[in-house]
């Protein structure tokens, strides 16, 4: 994709309005429409972009597999811990009233987390199946080229 | 929605897969329009992100494996055909027995969404009801949507990386 000079322009240009708007729709999700699940794939949807018109190696330098692989679990982590520290503090599993003073307010707190939660997580399965999916048409290009 | 029909009939009889997938992308798209006039903004924004993006690149990366031509024999499925219609035709029948669209007698309507929409502002305090019902009111059923999404990403993942490397 090295010649397309407009497409990675526009694109360069691009990918920071959609990462900005994955996070306002991650933070705003219990005001407007959205929530973690949009925003991890609007998130997800600009890096795949980057790696799409940039190539699979750069976008590895942006979100290497690793940290990927690890962020997938800290999500569903994040998510699940919540539950627990209300139960810690009193409550049942996944029941925010308590972590704050004011119920409402726990509450609150309480669907953020687990919307980052989610977020994370989904953001996270999608660029890895996605770095998944072009390392293997990479290899096979690569194979064909090499038997030619 | 004639046009939803449109890029139905053209998904099943373009042979090409690109084009395939192309049409599928503008399907959901086509249905992320039809739930914003239905006011199901958050159902919009999932289908534009996910049906018309998301997937579409993924079934792009799979064409870019597996070739965009369909090299299947191109048989008539009788059977498949006849089951998918009876289907169909069972649906349709079970329609007229639904509550009218939109009507204010519905099930639905009487039963739990009015306590939701009574109780959230002051149980949970956010204005947006769908991420309150979701996040608060079904916390179990989102936990176990992410694990799902957790075990999908994992299982592919096993999948797609072992393979490649038994070939090496």
């Amino acid at each position: 994709m090295n010649e397309h000079l407009i497409l990675r322009v526009v694109i360069k240009f691009l990918i920071p309005f959609i990462l900005l708007f994955a996070l306002y729709v991650q933070a705003h999700g219990d005001y407007g429409p959205g929530g973690g699940f949009q925003a991890g794939v609007i998130f997800s949807a600009g890096l795949i972009l980057y790696g799409m018109v940039f190539g699979l190696q750069r976008l590895r330098k942006v979100a290497p597999p690793k940290l990927v692989l690890t962020f997938i679990a800290i999500g569903l982590l994040l998510y699940a811990g919540v539950g627990f520290v209300t139960m810690l503090l009193g409550g049942t599993f996944l029941d925010y009233g308590y972590l704050a003073d004011i119920s409402t307010h726990g509450h609150h707190y309480g669907i953020i987390l687990i919307e980052l939660g989610v977020g994370i997580t989904v953001a996270s399965v999608m660029i890895a199946i996605f770095q998944t999916f072009t390392e293997r048409t990479e290899e096979n290009t690569d194979r064909n080229v090499g038997t030619r | 929605m004639l046009f939803l029909l449109l890029t139905a009939a053209a998904i099943v009889w373009v042979r090409n897969l690109f084009a395939v997938v192309i049409l599928s992308g503008v399907y959901s798209l086509l249905m992320a329009g039809t739930f914003t006039i239905l006011d199901a903004v958050d159902v919009a924004f999932t289908e534009a992100a996910v049906g018309a993006g998301i997937s579409t690149v993924l079934l792009l990366a799979t064409l870019a494996l597996v070739g965009q031509e369909d090299h299947g024999q191109h048989r008539r499925a009788l059977g498949p055909i006849a089951i998918v219609a009876l289907a169909g035709a069972m649906l349709i029948y079970a329609v007229p027995d639904m509550p009218r669209f939109g009507s204010p007698e519905a099930p639905i309507h009487v039963h739990v969404a009015p306590r939701y929409i009574e109780e959230t502002p002051n149980a949970i305090g956010i204005p947006n009801v769908v991420t309150a019902v979701l996040a608060d009111y079904r916390s179990f059923d989102t936990l176990g949507e992410v694990t799902v999404i957790f075990t999908a990403g994992i299982g592919v993942l096993l999948l797609l990386a072992g393979k490649r490397r038994k070939r090496k």
